[in-house]
């Protein structure tokens, strides 16, 4: 029965498809790719109902199910068409955007979702703060109504692409007489508004990918509120939520990755190769295609709708593995060990890790068993949402946040 | 009508969910409704009639493997026959399906040869097309390949029984088989013994059980709930089943599909004793807590959770490596017995240690694991010599090897 259900909805597809392709091809007609503006071309996409396939209608989509966008995005692409730059706007487009669609207003909606889809106004996300990582919901950052406005005083950090961002998602307190969860509001904020100072935040790899952000008396009118006041907990673990969904991605190929350079490496230099190493080098290899192919089996599960909780041991995995392979790989290295490349500080696009050495690579994986949930806080949930699991004791729960101690 | 009958109505090789289109010709990793219908069969004859209690009392018996349950789970359910297409007498399954079968078997210990006759030995008759095939695959005749349990893939057992010439007044065609193979898993119970044979010419013999001249000798085993026997050949009558390299082929086929699904069996142990153990520390207090809310014990247990999500996906692309004749399954093969091996043994462990001092009596199943785990991490090559295949087969060789 189920292979029938599935022949229909492949079938209904196949017909969806082939309607795309038809609009698609008469928009290119009416909008020339090589001879239209880039922000016009992107716009009028928008507005023809063609940039997100699952948004719905007038949003820039036709509420079609997300298996539909790559045979939209293909044929741009193939036509040699102008693209919104994904990767620069990446918290925009999967963060910033379900999270808008989902609580925002409609007058939000018309605002925000247009530039945002182009790339014209690039988002970034203001949760963490210095005393607020895992326990988010602890943060400090305070909004206080005066009229129309909240003026908004607080620190912000591990803040990626706020340099280049016209706009922010921004979780503030809002009630600090309340429980922690409960005093929390949602807003988005004009990153060139009066107060806003974005500083680099210097890593360990010694460059900044990321930022620090000062709200000095930053005003933000009520109508930039996301959600109900006291609901900011609710609208974050939405945005949180997308998060996880937008890690899936294709399958990558075997040996992708930092296995892929220590085997290279391996095959390159046998002089570089002793017992103990050769031991380590089958155990990383083994490790990385078993998790590679638990990745393979995700993606089908969530593609036949059984979404299981392996997405929550999939980046626990990643994280020790990755930190286990590039420290091989400076080992492997030998005497090249010994050398750094540039600890000068920079400003890159993003982590970049495969034009780099070794020992960025090893510096920088100390980063991913701590960005986007610790895997002390993963095994937690693990432990509690999969295993069932008695919860940890929760002594600041049914406190007033201002009662705390910090 | 019973799974293993739907499974031979049904398509053989399901296609991957619809939107798992990514890689059209990625290799389905999840389980089939024909499978999980194969498995409620299977789960429900084993916890009816082999819950642990029973497959205790049954290890310390005269008879160690349960011909009851065999006799059931071969002809009623269908197992002997998984592999064997259905014009040769089989269902016309496939590894997939027998994969499911050794991974609920896994979660029991149950002493039953499904391993030996239906997957090791039925891969070797399968290889060389032989006779036997039909009254294998109906459970009327369960086999076993003569080689010890602890074989590796690609390592060719040294020669221990050798070929003497017909004995006057044989037919033609008669071999007489002399010499000892130690350490054989579920040859206890076969009524049929395929032997490799070395001589002119090397090759697969085939001998009753109960031929003058054969003597199984059962071993005390560390997992006593798959007793291995020792068998002493003193010029027993043999056919021949292959030779040169055929005979071979069929051997090494057949030692590599015992490895790929004894992964199975081992994914199906780690699953269970993870599940015992989350009941069990969910209700023992200490310290006025239950010790399931402790940190130190939900980490242990979160991060045993996520080995047995990675053993799951490895010891299903074998089993579809295996069923589809893909050129992977080496390294399939490898990938998962090399996997499987390790978190399988650490899940035992983990029982024990976090059941305290129940989990160390004998009237707890958890020793019944850690001793089954710990026999099938040998079984078939050890983790160590799987990862050592894959020096070869992913080109990653030894220090002192010069580079490809």
């Amino acid at each position: 029965m189920l292979n029938a259900d599935s022949a229909d909805s492949a079938g209904s597809e196949v017909t969806a498809a082939d309607d795309l392709r038809r609009q698609v091809r008469g928009f290119l007609e009416a909008h020339e790719a090589a001879q239209t503006d880039r922000l016009e071309f992107l716009r009028a996409r928008f507005d023809a109902g063609l940039a997100w396939m699952h948004y719905p209608a007038g949003l820039g989509g036709q509420g079609l199910p997300r298996s539909l966008q790559p045979v939209v995005d293909e044929q741009f692409a193939a036509a040699g068409a102008p693209t919104n730059r994904p990767e620069r706007n990446a918290i925009g487009l999967g963060m910033a955007a379900p999270t808008i669609l989902a609580f925002g207003t409609p007058e939000q909606k018309e605002r925000w979702l247009r530039p945002l889809w182009t790339g014209e106004e690039v988002w970034c996300q203001l949760f963490s703060e210095p005393g607020a990582g895992s326990d988010l919901a602890g943060l400090a950052t305070r909004a206080v109504r005066d009229g129309d406005e909240w003026t908004v005083n607080g620190q912000k950090v591990w803040t990626s692409s706020a340099h280049i961002a016209q706009r922010a998602i921004l979780v503030a307190r809002t009630d600090p007489s309340l429980p922690k969860h409960q005093g929390l509001t949602y807003f988005s904020v004009d990153m060139k508004a009066a107060g806003v100072e974005v500083r680099p935040l210097r890593q360990a790899t010694g460059e900044a990918e990321f930022n620090e952000v000062f709200l000095t008396d930053v005003r933000i009118p009520d109508a930039d509120r996301i959600g109900e006041v006291g609901q900011g907990w609710a609208v974050s673990n939405a945005t949180l939520m997308n998060e996880r969904v937008s890690i899936g991605g294709g399958a990558a190929p075997r040996e992708s990755g930092s296995i892929g350079q220590a085997a290279r490496t391996w095959r390159e230099h046998p002089e570089l190769r002793t017992p103990g190493l050769h031991e380590r080098i089958l155990r990383l290899w083994t490790e990385t295609e078993v998790a590679r192919l638990a990745g393979v089996r995700l993606r089908q599960q969530l593609a036949a709708g059984q979404p299981g909780p392996e997405g929550s041991a999939a980046k626990l995995v990643f994280a020790k593995l990755n930190q286990d392979v590039t420290e091989f790989e400076v080992e492997l290295a030998g005497p090249d060990g010994l050398r750094y490349a540039d600890w000068s500080m920079r400003r890159p696009d993003g982590a970049n890790y495969f034009n780099r050495d070794a020992g960025y690579r090893f510096v920088r994986s100390k980063g991913n068993s701590i960005e986007g949930g610790t895997s002390e806080i993963l095994r937690n949930i693990i432990a509690e949402r999969v295993l069932g699991l008695p919860l940890e004791p929760r002594v600041d729960k049914d406190v007033p946040w201002k009662d705390l101690p910090r | 009508m019973s799974p293993a009958t739907q499974t031979q109505t049904q398509s053989r090789h399901p296609a991957p969910p619809a939107g798992a289109a990514a890689g059209a010709a990625a290799p389905n990793l999840l389980y089939t409704e024909e499978e999980t219908a194969l498995r409620q069969a299977v789960r429900s004859l084993l916890e009816d009639q082999a819950g642990w209690r029973d497959v205790l009392a049954r290890s310390e018996s005269d008879q160690t493997y349960d011909a009851g349950l065999w006799q059931k789970l071969a002809q009623q359910v269908g197992c002997a026959g998984l592999l064997v297409p259905e014009d040769a007498g089989g269902a016309g399954a496939s590894y997939r399906e027998a994969a499911v079968v050794a991974e609920e078997l896994g979660r029991s210990a149950a002493a039953v040869p499904f391993l030996g006759s239906a997957v090791v030995a039925t891969a070797a008759l399968l290889s060389v097309g032989d006779e036997l095939l039909a009254e294998v695959a109906s459970g009327a005749v369960t086999a076993a390949l003569a080689v010890p349990f602890a074989t590796a893939p690609g390592v060719r057992p040294a020669p221990t029984v050798r070929i003497d010439g017909p004995a006057p007044g044989d037919a033609a065609g008669t071999y007489r088989l002399t010499g000892t193979v130690t350490g054989i898993a579920d040859a206890l119970p076969a009524d049929v013994l395929l032997v490799p044979a070395d001589g002119v010419p090397y090759g697969l013999y085939a001998i009753r059980a109960d031929e003058a001249g054969v003597t199984a000798a059962p071993v005390t085993s560390l997992d006593m709930t798959r007793q291995l026997c020792d068998l002493t050949l003193e010029g027993v009558p043999a056919r021949q089943v292959a030779a040169g390299e055929a005979a071979r082929q069929a051997v090494e086929t057949a030692v590599a599909a015992g490895a790929g699904i004894l992964a199975s069996e081992q994914l199906g142990i780690a699953e269970r004793c993870l599940e015992m153990t989350v009941t069990y520390v969910k209700e023992r207090r200490q310290f006025a807590r239950v010790v399931g809310s402790f940190q130190a014990i939900k980490h242990r247990l979160a991060d045993l959770y996520v080995t047995v999500v990675q053993a799951r996906a490895v010891a299903r692309y074998a089993a579809e490596c295996l069923a589809a004749g893909s050129p992977d399954t080496p390294v399939a093969i490898a990938l998962a017995k090399a996997t499987c091996s390790d978190v399988a043994l650490k899940a035992a462990q983990e029982t024990i240690q976090l059941h305290g001092g129940i989990g160390f009596t004998w009237e707890h199943p958890a020793h019944l694991y850690l001793k089954r785990a710990k026999a099938d991490s040998i079984g078939f090559g050890t983790a160590d010599a799987h990862r050592g295949s894959l020096a070869v087969l992913a080109d990653l060789p030894p220090a002192g090897a010069e580079g490809a």
